[in-house]
């Protein structure tokens, strides 16, 4: 018997989609079961007593969990987000509940045996729910009591040799697509460029002193799987800068219908056979394509590399061999003035062990940010302020046109003194040698 | 329940402490197939919806099964994944960035029993366990926040309002039939954790009524300037008022804020800074609707989303409305859409005002942006206009 009704959440249990309802039930179900071989370590009733608030919730139609609290493991500003909630007394079991964050591998990747010994840890110790993953790619485990934590943190640390993630004002959990371990289009190892910067910057990661959030994320290539141009603060989006590989004998497959085109990633509609004009070259946002004697042609230097003829054509168009990275600043949801979409600071960089060329970018752009940010301010809002240019005096890359949609519409342009003959300092009494009063 | 020690000594916290050691190298994680070609393949084709085939250099072909899920996973759902993986993935599995599971397999003749056995398990309510699917110019798994059922400052559900749409929706998830790819995404609230902002669809969890101020507790609870500078259009101020003592019923001065109603936009970040400004209201709560952004720079620039729908009410627990608008989308852009047509390219090609038109959905003056510099841009500087 469930410990509450729950008559709006049971309506979730219909349809197709996987159930969360069905699948918090089951949790609920089976820690009633198993209490008498396992000694839970917080409430047995943890899962029933979240979906009687979460009812309550669904009747009411408001939250009723309560502003974080300061809670966290020994020496860490991160990683552990306190949450309690405003009905202790008819929800006992989840009085406390607070998140931990894990830092997840690199490219979401695990074996068996590691996931076991999570959910092993996280059934005794914690409520058993977790997400898979958190919206930062976090393993986020969801509900526990302040003194497991660090009962948790020893466990993760001394017996599955894993660390927290990131939260608060720290860099937050780095993330990266899945990149070279299964895609043809990856530009460079995300995922080793994702831990390497991970291992580089622990003390940024777990201690917070920061002005506010700072995230990197790692896409393979400007698909942006992972999102970073729309959501991390440093945008890492593999590329190439010589020329796309062209297989012409699966071109003229593809034009010949033998090969499916994009990847089969349309076939569950009848568009019509396969039109390479129309489809490829016309929508070729730099009309840089023709086709010439049965023959694909690509002025490669007009090419952005939008991805759109690789993607349609991934069996006869290949990345370059020239590779590396373009990084890209300040991305960021709306809060507080609007939404940023990460801007173009670096267009192209070689990705190479140690990383020190990428390294040093970052370090500059910490300095001044850290300097000069303002209590709760992303990176994206401290470029806003001081400008653009001041991003590039900081981290000394020169401008260059790619760093602009067009150039400035307004003449307003801040001189420097030094840029301007003779300096600020006027002499008014020479200026009235020429024009008296 | 008698508490059973890791091993950490509360009197010692530094004695054998280890710490900043990091994720785990994914190294350790990748099935065989995926560590012997990788950085070695060659192209990939969707065999069929959710299966995915990858050719590698060395001929080696690895197949991946992508289900779905509802990101909230206990861990005896977890336990049933890992038994799967062991079964026919040689104890491997991966998760995809929109909290899709992959099962991956090196040989075609195992994917056949493998979605045999993902679509036998159901719920004891009846829904999918592993639905298959989420590839290809089709609807994928929508990726969301946390809501009611571990947030403060959310404005609705998360995964209700996500299970709802997907149950509406569901079909799509198991086809390939879109002019292109179509990302949902879910928010609870302007925090946007899962950064909404850039998706063909996005659901966005909204408040409507400034905070209500618990003069009691602001001046105990929170730094009275970090609450006024924490307002973007400076709406609050600190104040004083006379309030009653609840235990003695004297009255008494206490230092509080006030704030100027028709300057907030709602968007909560006092609360972050001061929990004695609580926004959360049944009447004010509910939806937002944004929809034509993209992050891919496939043919064109990443775009942001756009308000389509200024407010759908907090219809627990199926939300009638917010699934009918999502049919309603959906369908249209289905219909007018050409081939390659991101939802927000479709709305830019015909017209917002066709856009309006094609959807049924109603433009109200809320969708006109008045919010600071950049909503002038958003105002049509063109006689060029359909009629």
């Amino acid at each position: 018997m469930p410990k509450h009704e729950t008559p709006l959440l049971d309506q979730l249990e219909s349809g197709p989609w996987p159930s969360f309802v069905s699948d918090l039930k089951r949790q609920a179900e089976s820690r009633t079961q198993k209490q008498s071989e396992i000694q839970y370590q917080i409430p047995v009733d943890v899962v029933d007593d979240l979906l009687g608030l979460l009812e309550l919730s669904y009747v009411e139609k408001e939250v009723h969990w309560k502003h974080g609290g300061i809670v966290g493991v020994f020496g860490y500003g991160g990683g552990v987000i306190g949450r309690y909630c405003d009905q202790p007394e008819k929800f006992p079991g989840v009085a406390h509940f607070h998140t931990m964050r894990i830092n997840q591998p690199a490219g979401k990747y695990y074996n068996t045996d590691f996931l076991r010994q999570i959910a092993d840890l996280w059934d005794f110790r914690g409520s058993g729910v977790t997400n898979m993953h958190g919206s930062t790619g976090d393993i986020i485990l969801l509900g526990t009591t302040t003194p497991q934590l660090e009962e948790i943190f020893f466990e993760l640390t001394h017996n599955m040799n894993q660390d927290l993630g990131g939260s608060g004002s720290n860099l937050r959990t780095p993330e990266a697509c899945l990149g070279e371990s299964r895609c043809e289009w990856a530009c460079f190892d995300t995922q080793e460029l994702c831990y390497q910067l991970t291992m580089e910057y622990q003390d940024e990661l777990h201690r917070p002193a920061f002005p506010y959030k700072f995230k990197f994320k790692f896409d393979g290539c400007p698909n942006g799987c992972v999102a970073s141009i729309a959501r991390s603060d440093l945008s890492f989006i593999g590329t190439w800068r010589d020329d796309i590989r062209i297989d012409q004998e699966a071109v003229a497959a593809y034009v010949g219908g033998e090969l499916k085109p994009n990847g089969g990633a349309h076939a569950g509609k009848d568009w019509g056979p396969f039109d390479i004009q129309k489809e490829v070259i016309d929508l070729c946002p730099t009309k840089c394509m023709w086709m010439e004697g049965g023959k694909l042609k690509i002025n490669d230097r007009e090419c952005t590399r939008c991805m759109h003829c690789l993607n349609v054509m991934p069996r006869a168009l290949r990345i370059g061999n020239d590779r590396g990275l373009s990084i890209l600043a300040g991305a960021k949801a709306p809060i507080l003035d609007g939404a940023q979409m990460s801007s173009l600071l670096v267009p192209f960089m070689k990705v190479e062990d140690p990383y020190d060329n990428i390294k040093e970018v970052i370090e500059n752009i910490w300095d001044w940010w850290m300097e000069e940010g303002k209590n709760r301010e992303r990176l994206g809002e401290t470029m806003k302020r001081q400008g653009f240019q001041k991003l590039l005096e900081v981290t000394g890359i020169p401008a260059d046109p790619r760093h602009v949609e067009h150039p400035r519409f307004t003449p307003y342009i801040f001189w420097k003194e030094e840029e301007v003959p003779g300096g600020f300092e006027r002499d008014i009494a020479d200026y009235r040698s020429r024009h008296p009063k | 329940m008698a508490f059973i020690s890791s091993g950490y000594n509360p009197d010692k916290p530094m004695e054998n402490r280890i710490s900043d050691i990091g994720p785990r190298h994914y190294s350790e994680f990748l099935p065989p197939v995926i560590k012997n070609n990788k950085g070695k393949w060659l192209w990939h084709e969707i065999i069929e919806p959710g299966v995915l085939m990858h050719k590698a250099e060395s001929g080696d072909e690895v197949y991946s099964v992508r289900v779905g899920t509802p990101r909230i996973m206990s861990v005896e759902t977890l336990r049933e994944v890992l038994d799967i993986a062991d079964k026919h993935c040689d104890g491997y599995v991966r998760w995809t960035t929109r909290n899709n599971i992959e099962f991956m397999v090196d040989n075609k003749d195992k994917v056949q029993p493998l979605k045999d056995d993902l679509v036998s398990r159901k719920f004891d309510g009846g829904s999918f366990k592993f639905p298959i699917g989420g590839t290809g110019a089709g609807l994928t798994n929508i990726v969301h926040t946390q809501g009611w059922i571990h947030c403060h400052t959310p404005a609705t559900d998360a995964s209700g309002t996500v299970k709802v749409v997907m149950d509406e929706l569901f079909e799509e998830f198991g086809q390939m039939r879109f002019p292109a790819q179509l990302r949902i995404s879910m928010a609870c609230c302007l925090n946007m954790c899962g950064a909404v902002h850039c998706s063909d669809i996005a659901i966005l969890g909204y408040h409507r009524k400034p905070p209500a101020i618990d003069h009691e507790e602001v001046d105990n609870l929170c730094e009275i300037p970090l609450a006024v500078a924490a307002c973007p259009t400076a709406a609050i101020r600190p104040t004083k008022t006379t309030i009653t003592d609840k235990k003695t019923g004297e009255e008494k001065s206490v230092k509080t804020v006030a704030i100027k109603n028709e300057r907030c936009m709602f968007c909560g970040n006092c609360y972050t800074m001061c929990p004695a400004l609580p926004l959360t209201d049944a009447e004010g709560d509910g939806l937002v609707i944004m929809a034509g952004g993209k992050v891919s720079n496939r043919i064109d620039a990443p775009k942001f989303s756009k308000v389509v729908v200024a407010f759908i009410p907090n219809e627990t627990p199926r939300w009638p409305s917010l699934a009918k608008c999502m049919r309603q989308m959906v369908d249209a852009y289905v219909k007018g859409a050409k081939k390659y047509e991101r939802f927000g390219h479709w709305a830019e090609r015909i017209g917002w005002e066709r856009f309006f038109e094609a959807t049924g959905l109603e433009f109200t003056h809320h969708l006109i942006d008045d919010f600071r510099d950049p909503a002038y841009f958003t105002w049509r500087q063109t006689t060029n206009f359909k009629f």
